[in-house]
């Protein structure tokens, strides 16, 4: 499958799908799914350009939208049969999961959002955190640090699909893939508003948000818990953008409660 | 003259003098040490004249994220802190700091995550280096990188609608014949290939089928492909034999300036009562396979010499009747010069791909390409042409249209 699918856990447990941001890949749950496994079925996945996903697989128009992405997390439920989902979306995989909500009501019971954004990008009394130029520079500060890959780089990194750990000689390929999909990505993600999608999911919600994190700001966590119907907010103590790299114990804690309530 | 002893004084009053503080705080680099979340505790003096901050500024105040552009900050968070975090180190890094000023400095950044005997993470080390010059270079480099990579595209573009003119766009439909082609240029197809084919009428049950390959590829191997497949189609109309046809495209080809050469069989194929007489010409050029129910795939026709090269060419003529499921395959050498490691596809797994698909002319040349490229693993080393022509094994039912092409001689 394109999307290098993992499932662990127990079987015929609740169903636990996660779902990686933009930058890395599956393995950015390393430190928070295990803790899952005793009392749910896990599934972890790349995006497609990421990880060990399929990069042949790549077709700019499909994942030119977060639809695209969002049809992908739909594809893998429907492949594996999974219902009753609690699914899980970190940074740009919150608004896909949301998307991915309203095109299958029902299909996730619920939905833990990390650092979620429903626009990156200030427009008017909306402050998102970034103005168009930044995301020029990102672009530019892809491209300067994606000067390493060359294009004989590309087979060993899909070839790298299965990775039981991440270790020394593997690191390489972890948060690098193929510029050009790493650009698209960048574009998609922070170039995406879907503000007017938030009143519209019904699910039971969760968002974790981070006290100093610069790319989904305490603002913008706000916002999202304010617009969406069935939400809880709970500030984590953890600062930056990653609380399930850098504070994986109280990540867990907080969604272990949510999800047990 | 220094003395060794001298010299050896110096030498260790300097040691001396570069004692661990000093090392640290005017070293040639920028160092910085942070917590574990970023906050900067620590940070060295060529950092701050770099960058124009005082100390006060940034210890216990700032976190490292805070000196970077806001792009920058994305990708911090987004791949180097997960690095960081998850492989202990990132090397080269490269992101713009912003200093007191405004002005953007860009560095390369070499970071390591400090832990305690537990494992837990306790302290970042982050080397900056000073990378102005370096970054202008890299970004004429990526411009000229982007640049080459939409020459290539054009020529690719370019080199894909030239091969579009050198080959009929659709073969005619020949009433009572069965006639497929198939053509597979080498590798990705970013070049013009040299092979060509042309299928065209002369007059009612009157056709006139030509295969060739000129030697080499790219713009100057097209010209001889379109100089050899427009000097064929005006020779026809009024030379009739194929090996006179091929000694005058043998003079054209020659009077042309140009060093390369091709290899072509030419056929006149004339509807006779019930079936199809065929006379053919071979410049240099591999035999055709004969098709017929019962027997193996055998070669026929006469060699002749190649085309553009000798002005005393030779060529002779070769005629037989093809009957009811009977074929001709005619193929350029891409098909048994497909290689796989030091192996050739050859003439036997020809055949014997030609004896596996005979049913129809669409299923010789899909078969035997499919074949050909199976045994290179997709990605043909040299362009494939194939042209297959075969009578209908059933009578044809449009016994009307049968009659209007009555056989001209």
């Amino acid at each position: 499958m394109r999307n290098n699918v993992k499932v662990s856990g127990r079987a015929g447990g609740q169903v636990m799908l996660f779902a990686h941001g933009f930058g890395c890949d599956q393995n950015m749950w390393r430190f928070v799914a295990p803790a899952f496994e005793d009392d749910f079925r896990v599934v972890t996945f790349d995006h497609v350009g990421a990880g060990g996903s399929d990069l042949a697989s790549y077709d700019p128009q499909r994942y030119s939208t977060l639809q695209g992405y969002a049809d992908d997390v739909l594809e893998i439920c429907r492949k594996l049969d999974l219902r009753d989902v609690v699914f899980v979306g970190h940074s740009v995989s919150a608004m896909i999961g949301l998307l991915a909500d309203l095109a299958a009501p029902g299909l996730f019971a619920k939905q833990v959002l990390i650092g979620p954004s429903p626009r990156y990008i200030n427009d008017g009394t909306y402050v998102g955190g970034f103005e168009p130029e930044d995301i020029d520079e990102l672009l530019e500060s892809l491209d300067s640090n994606y000067l390493g890959w060359s294009s004989a780089m590309a087979p060993v990194i899909m070839g790298n699909s299965d990775r039981p750990e991440l270790g020394a000689e593997l690191t390489d390929s972890f948060c690098r893939t193929d510029p050009e999909i790493a650009r698209a990505f960048a574009r998609v993600t922070f170039t995406s508003d879907n503000r007017a999608d938030l009143a519209k999911v019904s699910t039971p919600t969760l968002v974790l948000q981070c006290t100093d994190d610069v790319i989904a700001p305490v603002a913008v966590g706000r916002y999202v818990h304010d617009h969406l119907p069935d939400s809880s907010l709970v500030m984590l103590t953890a600062s930056g953008h990653c609380p399930n790299l850098s504070a994986p114990a109280e990540t867990i804690d907080a969604i272990a409660e949510f999800v047990r309530s | 003259m220094v003395s060794r002893e001298a010299a050896n004084e110096a030498f260790y009053r300097a040691l001396l003098d570069d004692d661990p503080e000093k090392l640290y705080e005017q070293a040639p680099c920028g160092y910085l040490s942070t917590t574990p979340d970023g906050s900067i505790v620590k940070v060295n003096t060529t950092f701050l004249t770099w960058t124009g901050y005082s100390r006060e500024d940034l210890v216990g105040v700032r976190s490292f994220v805070d000196l970077l552009t806001p792009g920058g900050r994305i990708y911090h968070e987004t791949h180097y802190a997960p690095m960081l975090r998850m492989q202990g180190t990132v090397r080269e890094i490269a992101l713009e700091i912003v200093a007191s000023d405004g002005r953007r400095l860009p560095v390369l950044l070499n970071a390591a995550l400090g832990r305690d005997p537990d494992g837990n993470p306790v302290a970042v080390r982050v080397a900056v280096f000073d990378a102005s010059e370096r970054r202008e270079y890299e970004r004429e480099l990526l411009r000229t990188k982007q640049r080459a990579e939409v020459s290539e595209a054009r020529a690719t573009a370019l080199a894909r609608t030239l091969q579009q003119t050198l080959i009929p766009p659709a073969l005619p439909a020949i009433p009572d014949l069965e006639v497929a082609a198939v053509y597979r240029p080498a590798g990705t197809g970013a070049e013009v290939g040299g092979d060509f084919y042309d299928v065209f009428q002369i007059g009612t049950g009157d056709w006139v089928v030509a295969l060739g390959d000129v030697c080499g590829k790219g713009a100057e191997a097209a010209v001889v492909t379109a100089l050899a497949r427009y000097t064929l189609r005006a020779i026809a109309v009024r030379v009739s034999d194929p090996s006179q046809m091929l000694h005058e495209l043998n003079d054209a080809v020659l009077r042309h300036d140009t060093e390369r050469y091709c290899t072509v069989a030419l056929l006149r194929l004339r509807q006779s009562n019930d079936g199809w007489t065929v006379t053919m010409s071979l410049g240099g050029h591999p035999s055709p396979l004969l098709v017929r129910a019962g027997h193996p795939p055998t070669g026929w026709g006469e060699p002749g010499s190649l085309v553009g090269v000798f002005e005393s060419a030779t060529y002779a003529d070769s005629a037989l009747r093809l009957d009811h499921g009977d074929a001709l395959l005619l193929y350029t050498d891409g098909v048994t010069e497909g290689r796989r490691g030091n192996e050739f596809f050859g003439e036997d797994r020809l055949r014997l791909s030609v004896t596996a698909h005979a049913g129809s002319a669409t299923s010789l040349t899909d078969g035997v390409v499919a074949d050909v490229l199976e045994f290179q693993n997709g990605m043909p080393r040299d362009d494939i042409a194939l042209v297959a022509l075969r009578v209908p094994t059933a009578a044809v039912p449009l016994t009307a249209s049968r009659e209007r092409y009555s056989p001209t001689s």
